[in-house]
This record gives structure tokens, C-alpha cells and sequence, in this order.
């Protein structure tokens, strides 16, 4: 027999949170949105799999799911790179020089905005105000924090997650 | 450090690793506020909050102590108390401070409110780019639960209430409050029509209290002090100080926490260490890019409130000030701005969606140097025709901006237009470090 859809392809401290998160609420729906973002850290990005799965524990028809997943811009249907670099370009940023933190990360990683590296190490998205307004400029690589940002600084972020992207931590 | 002209109220404890830690906070006068609510009628607890003058951080600047008063009393649906922490708004970046160093000082808040209007249920709604604060607000969480200032029979006092953190995805429209339920409720962050409003017809369809978080972090300081004591920080009406978040051309960027009615002048020179390079003062955006810019020449002996700032018809918003220096290029400014609110329109109001969609494309014709004179008219046309016709404010956040920025700086434009070029200076963004 076929098995149904589930959530198998999740660890099962995750799956044991998702249960503890579904309690919270009076409608087991609201933990739809958390629960996609969650399982897409564990997987880099929503499969199809994981999306029919999380739809039956919610008892939800898979079309409802995907809706959800296409309104925010953190949920993604494809593989991002291991180390996700997000520069804000939004007003307070610019004002300090956004813009040439941007271009610099374009040369520096050879790619344009939403492509990832062949190597699949880095991808690039230029995003918005991610509340570092008074440290800009800022990026935030997965969901890590880099602030008051210099080209200089960025080659040396970026360095850094290289090497341990390399050293395969 | 804190600067020597601010009054820490709501950041008393950033800094203090300590009050992270349930025995830190208590150490700190923590939960006195609560001690002093489980003591008094909700009634009375309404009143301390209405004398204490305290109107909404996040924005919109609603007196909280009436936002409070308007849920009923009887309600067949269970009533809900939220917190608003997806902070979203460009240049705002203070709510983040409060989750980080005092995570209790919003429970806390939440608790008061639950008591205020007898919920039993409510939840942190976190942007998930802050996802390093679930670790320190789920911990204090837990922290509560453990020792019974969460849960059933909240310290003896017969009170129950259940508070989870709850995170978003990635969406600015969520941050305004009827998008925020809909998320919350598992959906697309669509806003809802009002009326009703959330306090009769919220978060499941029941009365739900809902604030942002420097707002309810302040309410436990006003329990414990008295509505009276807090008001008395800043001009009638404007009770208190709140978090100023100084950002762009500055030398000293930051997080400060100042009385309402604080002169800008001071805020800028004396807080902010004076205008980046010592250049002379273009603008400000006073509360967050949804915010009308404000020329030089118009903040001549502005005071730092939500009523003065509303006389030039503009608002003091998230609390973001944004401060421009002289060459800024002000159409590269707009550009960047509708780029934004193109980005974030939900697409459910057609004027939201298309004006957006068509503003960034002409005003980045514009900036690219195929702008003709007539242009500059129908930015203002598209952004007139957004403004009052969409569902929720997003659209109105989209417009006022642009509308300001091409009346207030039409010379600039006609500038623009008439060079193939942008004819700011080059160095427009200096160097951060």
C-alpha cells in the first residue's frame, strides 16, 4: 500500500514541535504559516512532498497551502544556497550606502538577484528594510545579522561563511 | 550609553543582560505593574491607562487606554490580546531592542491587558527575519509559565492566561492589524474591511485587543507608576517618552528613548551628534517611510510629538526618524520608496496594486533620465487616485510619501527631467564606518 502523504522527511524534533505548536490554537490552520517556514529550514525549501504533508496534518486541500506559500516572500518553492545572502536596500540603508554594499555582493558572488552560486554555497536577494535601520548599512545571511556594513566587512563575512561552507559545518 | 537627555522608561533594562532572566527582572521591579492590576477592577485598570495619555508605537498613535475600553464586556466568541512585533516599517528598528533585552516587560503588558479585558488567550506575532529573538522571548515564556505568571490561576489570583509566540513569513502588509489576524488565522495576509473593527470582530471572530510592542511593554511601568506619573513626560495628550529610532545621514544613528515634545533640533545636534560630514539639513521622514517628508525649512522649532508633528500634516508614525542631508537626490529617495510599497501591496485593492506597480515604473524611468516635465503630474495623479481607495492603509503609506516628496521638491524634479543624468552629486551616500 501507498503510504499517505506525511511529514517523514522532517526530524522528529521538528514534527514533535509542529504537534506542541498545533495545541496553541483554537483552529489547527493557524500554525500553517510557522510550520512551512520551519520545515523549509530543515529542507532549504518547500518541497512538494512536505507540502502535502503539512496540508493532511492540517486537514487543509493542498491548493490552500500553496496560496499561502505564494503571499510571503520567505517561502520558497526552490533551492536557495547553503548561506543565503539578503542585502537591504531600503531607505535608511541607501542613505548610508546600500547600494554600493549591493553591488559589491553582486561582483563578489558573480551573481544577480535570486540566482544562486553553481556550487550552491551563496544565492543573493536584494530585499527590503529588515529593521537595521540604525545600524546600516545591513544584510542579514540566513537569519544572522551583519550591520553597519563596509565593502571591506562584507569580503570578510563572506569569507568566512566560505570556509565553513567548505568545512562543511 | 544611553545619551544623558534620555529618559529610560520602556529601555530601563536594555544593556542588563540580567533581566532576560525571570529572577533578573523581578530584581528590577519587574511585575510590580501586574501585582498592582491583579489588585484592581479591569474598570480602573482602563482608567490608569486613559489618564496615562499613552497612544499606540506602532503607528497609527491610538490612545490605548480607549483602544481598550471599546471591547465588550459579555462576548459569546473568547476574547484575544496581540502583540504586534512584526516590525516592518523602513527606518523603524526599536521593537526589536525591547523583545531582545526585555522579553518579560511585554508579557508583563500582556498579562495587564488580558486582566483589562478578561482574555484568557494571546500571542507575540514576530516577523520571521527576527528569528533570533524566539529563543529569548519563548525562553522568558517558559520562564513565566514555570514560575505561575502564565497559565491557569495566574499567581494565585484566579486569573488564567495562555500567551505563545507566533511567527511570520515575510510580508509588511501583516504588520497592519486585520492582515495580521488573517496570517495569524493560517491565510494569505489580506486586510480585512472595517468596521468592525478588531475589538468587536478580531482575531477568530472574537474581541481582540491588539498593540505593538513598545506599547505594551510600557504598560506595566504605567501600572506601577500611575497613569498621572507617566503623562507627565510630555505634553497633554502625548503622556510619556517613546523610542526614537535616528537613522540615515547621522553621525550618531541609534535607538533613544525621549520625552514627546522633544525639540528635533536637539534630537539632531545634540542626541545625534549633528548631520553626517557636517552638511546642512535637507529633510526628515518623521515616523517611518509611510510618514509625509518634512523639508528643513518646515521643522524649524518642531517639538517631537503626535500633535505637533500632525499639525504639518504629517505623523510621528513608528517612531523612525529618517534624516536626508543636502544632496540627496530626492527622486532616487521616491524611487526607492514605492519600490518598496510596490513590493509589499497584497494586490486585493486595485488601486493599491496598480498605482504602486506604475509609479515605481515611471519614477524609475524618471530617475534613469527619460523623464519629460509632464511626468511629474502624473505621479501625482496615480498617487491622488491610491490615496482612501484600498481596504487598509497600505495604500494611503504608499501615496502620502510621494505626494510630499514631489510637491515639497518639484524643482528637484524639474531638475531631473531636464538632464539625461541625476543630478545630485555623486557622493550622495557616504561611507558608514
Amino acid at each position: 500500500m501507498q503510504p499517505g502523504p506525511n511529514l517523514d522527511m522532517l526530524s522528529p524534533a521538528l514534527r514533535a514541535r509542529f504537534d506542541a505548536m498545533i495545541a496553541h490554537y483554537p483552529v489547527k490552520r493557524s500554525a500553517l504559516v510557522p510550520m512551512l517556514l520551519y520545515a523549509q529550514d530543515e529542507l532549504g525549501h518547500l518541497t512538494p512532498e512536505v507540502i502535502r504533508g503539512i496540508a493532511a496534518r492540517l486537514e487543509l486541500d493542498e491548493l490552500a497551502v500553496r496560496e499561502v506559500i505564494g503571499y510571503y516572500s520567505m517561502l520558497r518553492l526552490h533551492p536557495a544556497g547553503r548561506y543565503h545572502v539578503q542585502v537591504c536596500t531600503n531607505i535608511s540603508c541607501q542613505l548610508r550606502g546600500a547600494d554600493r554594499i549591493w553591488d559589491h555582493c553582486r561582483a563578489r558572488l558573480q551573481l544577480e538577484n535570486h540566482q544562486t552560486t553553481p556550487d550552491g554555497v551563496f544565492s543573493l536577494e536584494e530585499v527590503e528594510c529588515i529593521g537595521a535601520c540604525s545600524w546600516a548599512p545591513a544584510m542579514q545571511v540566513n537569519y544572522d545579522f551583519h550591520q553597519q556594513l563596509t565593502p571591506e566587512k562584507v569580503d570578510q563575512i563572506l569569507d568566512g561563511y566560505r570556509r565553513k561552507g567548505a568545512s562543511g559545518d | 550609553m544611553p545619551h544623558p537627555a534620555e529618559i529610560r522608561i520602556v529601555s530601563r533594562r536594555f544593556g542588563n543582560p540580567e533581566a532576560r532572566t525571570l529572577a533578573g527582572y523581578l530584581a528590577d521591579e519587574g511585575y510590580q505593574g501586574l501585582e498592582k492590576a491583579l489588585a484592581m477592577t479591569p474598570e480602573q485598570i482602563v482608567e490608569e491607562m486613559k489618564a496615562s495619555g499613552l497612544r499606540g508605537r506602532g503607528g497609527a498613535g491610538f490612545p490605548t487606554g480607549m483602544k481598550w475600553s471599546f471591547v465588550p464586556k459579555q462576548s459569546a466568541r473568547p476574547k484575544y490580546i496581540l502583540c504586534n512585533a512584526d516590525e516592518s516599517e523602513p527606518g523603524t528598528c526599536k521593537d526589536r531592542l525591547v523583545m531582545e533585552w526585555d522579553p518579560f516587560s511585554i508579557i508583563e503588558g500582556m498579562t495587564i491587558a488580558a486582566r483589562a479585558i478578561g482574555s484568557r488567550q494571546g500571542y507575540i506575532f514576530i516577523r520571521g527575519e527576527y528569528r533570533y529573538l524566539f529563543a529569548i522571548v519563548d525562553r522568558a515564556l517558559e520562564e513565566a509559565y514555570a514560575a505561575g505568571y502564565l497559565g491557569k490561576n495566574i499567581r494565585g489570583s484566579g486569573m488564567d492566561f495562555f500567551l505563545y509566540t507566533h511567527s511570520g513569513a515575510g510580508a509588511y502588509e501583516c504588520g497592519e492589524e486585520s492582515a495580521l489576524m488573517e496570517s495569524l488565522e493560517g491565510k494569505r495576509g489580506l486586510p480585512r474591511l472595517k468596521p468592525p473593527f478588531p475589538a468587536i470582530v478580531g482575531l477568530y471572530g472574537g474581541p481582540t485587543v491588539i498593540n505593538n510592542v513598545e506599547t505594551l511593554a510600557t504598560v506595566p511601568h504605567i501600572l506601577r507608576g500611575g497613569g498621572a506619573w507617566y503623562a507627565a513626560y510630555g505634553p497633554p495628550k502625548n503622556g510619556g517618552t517613546r523610542l526614537f529610532c535616528l537613522s540615515g545621514h547621522i553621525n550618531q544613528p541609534g535607538v533613544y528613548e525621549l520625552p514627546l515634545g522633544f525639540p528635533l533640533e536637539r534630537m539632531l545636534q545634540e542626541v545625534g551628534g549633528g548631520i553626517l560630514e557636517g552638511k546642512p539639513l535637507k529633510a526628515i521622514v518623521p515616523g517611518g517611510s509611510s510618514t509625509p517628508i518634512l523639508t528643513a525649512a518646515e521643522t524649524a522649532g518642531l517639538n517631537m510629538d503626535y500633535d505637533s508633528v500632525a499639525r504639518l500634516g504629517t505623523f510621528l508614525g513608528s517612531g523612525g526618524v529618517v534624516v536626508l542631508a543636502r544632496d540627496t537626490c530626492m527622486v532616487k529617495f521616491a524611487l526607492r520608496i514605492i519600490r518598496f510599497y510596490r513590493h509589499e501591496s497584497c494586490g486585493w485593492c486595485v488601486p493599491c496594486r496598480e498605482g504602486t506597480h506604475w509609479l515605481a515604473q515611471a519614477i524609475g524611468r524618471f530617475h534613469a533620465g527619460q523623464g519629460r516635465p509632464a511626468d511629474i503630474k502624473l505621479f501625482e495623479d496615480v498617487a491622488s487616485n491610491i490615496l482612501g481607495r484600498t481596504f487598509c492603509p497600505l495604500g494611503d503609506a504608499a501615496a502620502m510619501p510621494i505626494l510630499a516628496i514631489v510637491r515639497k521638491f518639484r524643482a528637484e524634479f524639474e531638475a531631473h527631467a531636464a538632464t539625461a543624468a541625476c543630478p545630485a552629486p555623486a557622493a550622495l551616500e557616504p561611507q558608514s564606518a
